[in-house]
């Protein structure tokens, strides 16, 4: 068991997400920043959908039960094993008590955690990535179990991998969305040429972006939408869904974010700057 | 029966949206059910496929798509549906709801807005049989149709930070459950005791798009019995078969 002495703050259990129930209003869910998710896992010889935990800008202090071997990726968050520090994309091996905790937040918003053969946490509807009420709980609290299993001795075989990190990256790749064509001159003008900001609304639902463009007034029959769909309220804020995100909504979906910028959104935080540059 | 026209637009790089004429109508939804149906005989695995009133948004799972492939796929399913029509099972479900001012908090102020008494809008909200036009928004949440005019209310200008689970609300034209938790800006005028969502079971939610939800007026001792059946798991929604 990896037991969370605490949880810093907001740390979840997440694969790669859970699929084949949109039709009843399940949201995906799984990690936000899956290109970090499936480097971690790649490390330890893991399946990249293996869960692990997603981590938000203040991390844990975690404790082992268990030998293993862990691997880090995602935010640069200051981590140390016993006070030692450790990097990102590197094997480590941990034994039975071994603390893990982290410090300040350097670089990015989320970072992951990844165990030998992947944390072992209940699948339900074929996932195991927190979503409540799918899960009990939206995520893990102090004096929380995760249970994964022992590994003694294992020689990792990928020493290195390909590290593209995307922090200093700002600019969004979008797709025209359904309701693409409603957008006036003056707000495709505001969207494709200033400059935006992450808002304090942020979060696994949805990133709100702080600047309004022009407001509109038009009305739509609820309809599908999906991680990474931007809608456009009536006062002309911009939402953009994440992997929390409710399957339906009622606002005019402008643009769809590539899956490459969703994980680029996922390592945004409040007062981050973005742009949006239509594929 | 006659199919309608579509469009399908892209969605990014593994949907697209499929979209019927704009308005809430029985005879669309039956379409984009026949649509549906003719889909999944072509045995094409990976896709999911989620109706809201007039669209379809379908996902593929597996892989990035090519727009002008999936397009062209869809319209020729949606041509040949019409010559094989497949029989479809619809079930009409009667939920208890229990109106009582415990559970219903904005019962009295709807009434007067209404120009109803109390129990002539439970009266009303009863004798009505409303189409589940989609599922979303929350898991298990239904898109109910078919609310007669003199029941629509404005939502409160506040909206609450908790809605209890099991709310039963009305705004403007729509009816329907909260199935969780949540914040919301609904009139609430009674409660269902019945678990619309529940992950440990292997139909998570009992009721499809298509299907028909009437409301069934109960007492406070009824109600706490159907929480009581439902927490053991004995509960069973009533339901009928509706011919497709």
């Amino acid at each position: 068991m990896l037991k969370v002495l605490k949880p810093g703050l907001y740390l979840t259990i997440q694969d790669l997400g859970r699929y084949g129930h949109r039709d009843i209003g399940v949201p995906i869910a799984g990690a936000m920043d899956v290109e970090s998710v499936k480097k971690a896992n790649l490390l330890l010889e893991n399946d990249e959908n293996d869960a692990v935990l997603e981590i938000t800008m203040t991390g844990p202090t975690l404790q082992f039960d268990t030998d293993t071997y862990i691997s880090l990726s995602g935010a640069h968050i200051a981590a140390t094993l016993n006070n030692e520090p450790i990097d990102n994309y590197t094997v480590i091996q941990v034994h039975k008590g071994d603390i893990l905790s982290y410090g300040r937040l350097e670089k990015g918003f989320r970072g992951y955690l990844a165990v030998k053969g992947g944390f072992q946490s209940e699948k339900l509807l074929n996932s195991r990535s927190q979503f409540y009420p799918v899960t009990k709980s939206a995520r893990l609290k102090d004096g929380d179990e995760v249970p994964y299993e022992e590994t003694k001795s294992y020689e990792p075989k990928i020493s290195e991998v390909k590290i593209e990190e995307h922090f200093e990256n700002s600019t969004l790749k979008v797709y025209k969305g359904p309701e693409f064509s409603l957008l006036s001159d003056e707000q495709l003008t505001a969207i494709f040429t200033k400059t935006y900001h992450v808002s304090k609304e942020n979060n696994r639902m949805a990133y709100q972006i702080s600047e309004l463009i022009a407001e509109h007034s038009h009305t739509m029959l609820t309809s599908g939408t999906l991680p990474g769909t931007i809608q456009l309220t009536p006062a002309g804020r911009m939402i953009i869904l994440m992997k929390d995100g409710q399957t339906t909504g009622g606002y005019p979906r402008i643009l769809q974010l590539s899956e490459a910028s969703i994980s680029i959104l996922a390592q945004k935080k409040y007062g981050d700057e973005l742009r949006f540059k239509l594929i | 029966m006659k199919s309608y026209p579509i469009s399908i637009k892209p969605y990014g790089e593994r949907a697209v949206l499929v979209e019927w004429p704009k308005e809430v109508s029985e005879s669309i939804l039956a379409d984009i059910l026949d649509f549906m149906d003719a889909f999944k005989e072509l045995k094409t695995p990976g896709w999911e496929m989620s109706v809201a009133y007039n669209t379809l948004t379908m996902v593929y799972n597996q892989d990035h798509i090519d727009f002008e492939d999936t397009k062209n796929m869809i319209l020729e399913c949606h041509e040949k549906q019409a010559k094989s029509k497949t029989e479809r099972i619809q079930h009409l479900w009667t939920l208890p709801v229990c109106y009582d001012l415990e559970f219903g908090m904005d019962l009295e102020e709807a009434s007067k807005v209404l120009g109803l008494s109390p129990e002539a809008l439970i009266e009303q909200h009863t004798s009505y049989q409303y189409v589940v036009y989609g599922i979303g928004f929350l898991p298990g949440f239904m898109y109910l149709g078919g609310l007669p005019s003199h029941l629509e209310i404005p939502r409160r200008a506040e909206p609450r930070l908790k809605v209890p689970k099991g709310s039963v609300g009305l705004a403007s034209k729509q009816t329907g459950i909260y199935p969780q938790d949540s914040p919301g800006g609904w009139n609430i005028i009674g409660n269902c005791p019945v678990d619309l969502f529940d992950p440990k079971k292997e139909d998570p939610c009992f009721v499809k798009v298509g299907d028909k939800i009437q409301f069934e007026r109960i007492s406070k001792a009824e109600y706490k019995l159907h929480k009581i059946e439902g927490e053991v798991g004995i509960y069973e929604p009533e339901k009928v078969v509706l011919n497709a």
